[in-house]
């Protein structure tokens, strides 16, 4: 957590970014987010939501109000682990899981994310290494999240990655397919489609259907 | 009926064990089982963190090569064990069906690598294969050595049941206690069956995702269960591999041996505990299935 700077907690009008809602909401389902009655249902099921800074129920409000930097960069979004408790059991059908992997994919594009916090990081050597190889390689993905966010840590894994290695669970073999190419060429047909604002667009939010 | 496999990135390696398992339990069946050909990743959680369109576009490319080498058939029915995965899987699928817009896109992207789906394809689950698709007591008749005696938690998981519960019940799931039944073991009543087990935090922020598998493993050996079973490669990662560190941080009364569903299975079909990979738990099991013993031609259980 930050040290208190003496921010000021009230927000003013002129603080909110009135087009964030409709972003988010732009998800295919996502219209459902302005029928929140704020029932506090989505924390309760929540079995994170006491480690987060802001409870679900809270980040849907601060989305509909429009705090975009606030939920950008909170850590909720990253801790929701996707286990669709609260998704299962909205009484307004809001789509909360889908809801947080939008302000994450926002997050990733606008680079707002918590700095050094391993759980973006882990999203974007895994999505690199998919990308090229078009398999996830486990211990190559570790390495780079522990390079790019705690290298000690490293130290602190070893055993555990000793006994994977004797137990044949781990191996620092690449795993790739056979056609590469084929599946690039899939991925990159995707691009060209979202040209026009450039690839950095596809990580958006409203990819779709905005 | 023929069953495609898809592994998915965990059964080729922390979760090897329940690669060998599934594929012993479907021999011991006879159900035929082919792996699919050059299968990619199927996006996972962090793949939907960057870009969702790209996350359909993958598993899509598995649909097309899954009813390519199905041929003629009028459906590909795709076992994936994997619990990330099936969801995945689904949820593509899903979208594909009900939103046309994301559909075209991601045929347009298909047929530039050559390829194309025609919804031939469903994701199964083998919890899903093994109870509806086979009669329980044909199933019942293969165990030679039935689990007497061992006290099973069922554990589900997340992503199995949720968020499309398409082949058990949503918040008391129970095909996998089903499978326990029919093998002879007993299953413990526990509330816990598909609370998350903190998924992937467990690596990133292990002070909150230890936690919640402390949780669950306390809670298990509270209800008196001898093993845990599960049914997803992360769960039982986390549940087993971490016990060591969970113990230091949250104290011990926590350590309980976490198999796959299927390795219980394979080991009341009388196969060896080398082809259910049973030399890769952490935790070893300590269980041995009294042999069944053949009173005038009829099958008692010892």
């Amino acid at each position: 957590m930050e040290k208190w700077q003496g921010w000021r907690k009230m927000r003013y009008e002129a603080d909110l970014d009135h087009d964030f809602a409709s972003e988010i909401a732009s998800i295919p389902g996502g219209e459902q987010l302005y029928s929140c009655i704020q029932c506090g249902t989505c924390s309760g099921m929540c079995p994170l939501s006491q480690h987060m800074d802001y409870t679900p129920r809270q980040l849907i409000a601060m989305i509909r109000a429009g705090l975009k930097g606030e939920v950008l960069s909170s850590y909720t979004t990253w801790l929701c682990a996707s286990c669709y408790s609260c998704t299962v059991e909205c009484p307004k059908e809001i789509k909360l899981t889908d809801i947080m992997y939008a302000a994450k994919r926002l997050a990733i594009r606008e680079k707002v994310y918590p700095k050094r916090f391993p759980i973006p990081v882990l999203a974007e050597e895994f999505f690199r290494c998919v990308e090229s190889h078009g398999r996830n390689s486990e211990i190559w993905v570790l390495l780079k999240l522990f390079l790019r966010t705690n290298p000690l840590k490293m130290f602190k894994m070893m055993g555990l990655g000793f006994k994977l290695w004797r137990t044949g669970r781990i191996s620092p073999k690449r795993e790739r397919i056979e056609r590469r190419g084929e599946l690039k060429a899939v991925l990159k047909a995707l691009e060209k489609e979202h040209m026009v604002k450039g690839r950095e667009e596809l990580a958006g939010a409203g990819e779709v259907g905005s | 009926m023929s069953y495609l496999y898809y592994p998915g990135c965990s059964l080729k390696s922390t979760g090897r064990a329940f690669e060998e398992s599934m594929l012993a339990v479907f021999r011991a069946l006879d159900i035929p089982l082919r792996e699919l050909d050059d299968w990619n990743c199927c996006g996972a959680t962090a793949y939907m963190s960057v870009s969702e369109l790209k996350a359909f576009a993958l598993c899509a490319r598995n649909f097309a090569l899954a009813e390519a080498q199905n041929g003629d058939d009028d459906r590909a029915d795709i076992v994936v064990p994997c619990a990330a995965c099936y969801l995945g899987l689904n949820k593509a699928k899903r979208y594909l069906d009900e939103h046309p817009d994301i559909r075209r896109l991601v045929d347009d992207a298909l047929a530039a690598g050559g390829l194309s789906y025609h919804d031939h394809t469903f994701i199964r689950h083998p919890l899903d294969v093994l109870v509806n698709d086979f009669d329980p007591d044909k199933i019942r008749t293969s165990v030679v050595r039935p689990l007497a005696g061992l006290k099973v938690a069922c554990y589900y998981g997340c992503q199995i049941v949720r968020p499309y519960a398409d082949f058990d019940e949503q918040h008391d799931p129970q095909t996998m206690d089903k499978l326990m039944r029919l093998m002879g073991a007993e299953v413990v009543d526990w509330p816990l069956k598909t609370r998350c087990c903190g998924g992937s935090l467990t690596g990133t922020v292990q002070e909150v995702g230890q936690q919640l598998s402390y949780i669950l493993l306390r809670e298990a050996k509270r209800r008196g269960a001898d093993v845990i079973a599960t049914a997803c490669p992360l769960c039982q990662f986390n549940l087993e591999c971490y016990q060591k560190q969970i113990g230091r941080r949250f104290g011990n009364g926590a350590s309980i041996p976490v198999a796959y569903f299927t390795q219980l299975m394979g080991l009341a079909l009388g196969r060896s505990d080398r082809e259910l990979g049973m030399q890769r738990l952490f935790v070893p099991l300590g269980f041995k299935p009294p042999v069944k013993e053949v009173v005038g031609g009829e099958h008692v259980s010892a």
